[in-house]
């Protein structure tokens, strides 16, 4: 639901101008919502930014996302995955357990 | 990884028959100007309030559309998590706000240099809004024109 909220706020940003783009951490909904730029991020949720507490992984996910912005081959609807350089395919970050409550 | 198999199997099947707004035709703002002269606002949806704030109603049905502004100045320490969904793990934003308001982030891309200023409000909402309408309709344009009245060029948008 998060990531359809957040969809939904850039949609109307764009339509008043501002230049958006929108992490999203399910491809799925994603590519059924369509926001105009979209990141997808392998992270679970409730972890946007990969980490707590690591400003180095947390700037990598932003400068992906900012260069989206920067990017003049992109159009509408943007999706791009995130893909940080040292971490396994699946992405997963360390040192968190899957606890959902 | 993000995914439904996060999910417990009543909510995997609601989110797999849930009729998900399709945004058509996708409108499309190009950058305006270099992001090191562009003015950046976070719009976060991990219900967050500063603390004299009203939490997030999680008790309204469809969800709280509602948003908040979170001066540029607040401390992440200071933001209180008001977002009651447990389908997710709180433990990370609460140790650590930045991780779904980087707030501390993005003053860092300002000194850099990388990004030109930030807004003087950035957004909150909390997720969960499973009956979108009145965000569609209301919220989301308030919320807007309150970041372009506040001369803003980009967003930067994080879902939990």
């Amino acid at each position: 639901m998060c990531n359809q909220a957040v969809s939904l706020v850039a949609a109307e940003l764009e339509r008043q101008g501002v230049s958006t783009v929108a992490l999203q951490l399910l491809r799925s909904v994603a590519k059924r919502v369509r926001p105009p730029r979209a990141l997808f991020v392998p992270f679970r949720h409730g972890y946007p930014l990969a980490e707590p507490n690591a400003p180095p992984r947390q700037h990598a996910v932003i400068e992906a996302a900012l260069r989206m912005l920067e990017d003049p081959e992109l159009g509408p609807p943007a999706l791009v995955d995130f893909s940080p350089e040292g971490e396994g395919s699946d992405g997963e970050p360390p040192g968190h357990p899957r606890e959902l409550r | 990884m993000g995914e439904l198999s996060e999910f417990q199997v009543g909510r995997r099947l609601f989110l797999k028959t849930y009729p998900w707004r399709r945004i058509d035709p996708v409108p499309w703002a190009p950058l305006r100007r270099p992001l090191a002269e562009s003015k950046l606002a976070l719009v976060s949806s991990a219900g967050f309030v500063v603390p004299d704030q009203e939490p997030f109603d999680e008790s309204r049905r469809g969800g709280d559309p509602s948003f908040r502004e979170i001066p540029s100045d607040a401390d992440p320490s200071m933001l209180v998590d008001t977002h009651r969904s447990q389908m997710f793990d709180h433990g990370g934003m609460r140790r650590d706000p930045n991780l779904a308001f980087p707030l501390d982030r993005a003053r860092e891309l300002v000194a850099s240099g990388r990004i030109g200023s930030l807004a003087r409000r950035h957004l909150s909402f909390m997720g969960g809004i499973t009956a979108p309408g009145r965000l569609i309709k209301h919220t989301a344009p308030a919320a807007a024109r309150a970041l372009v009245a506040g001369g803003v060029d980009v967003a930067l948008l994080v879902p939990v």
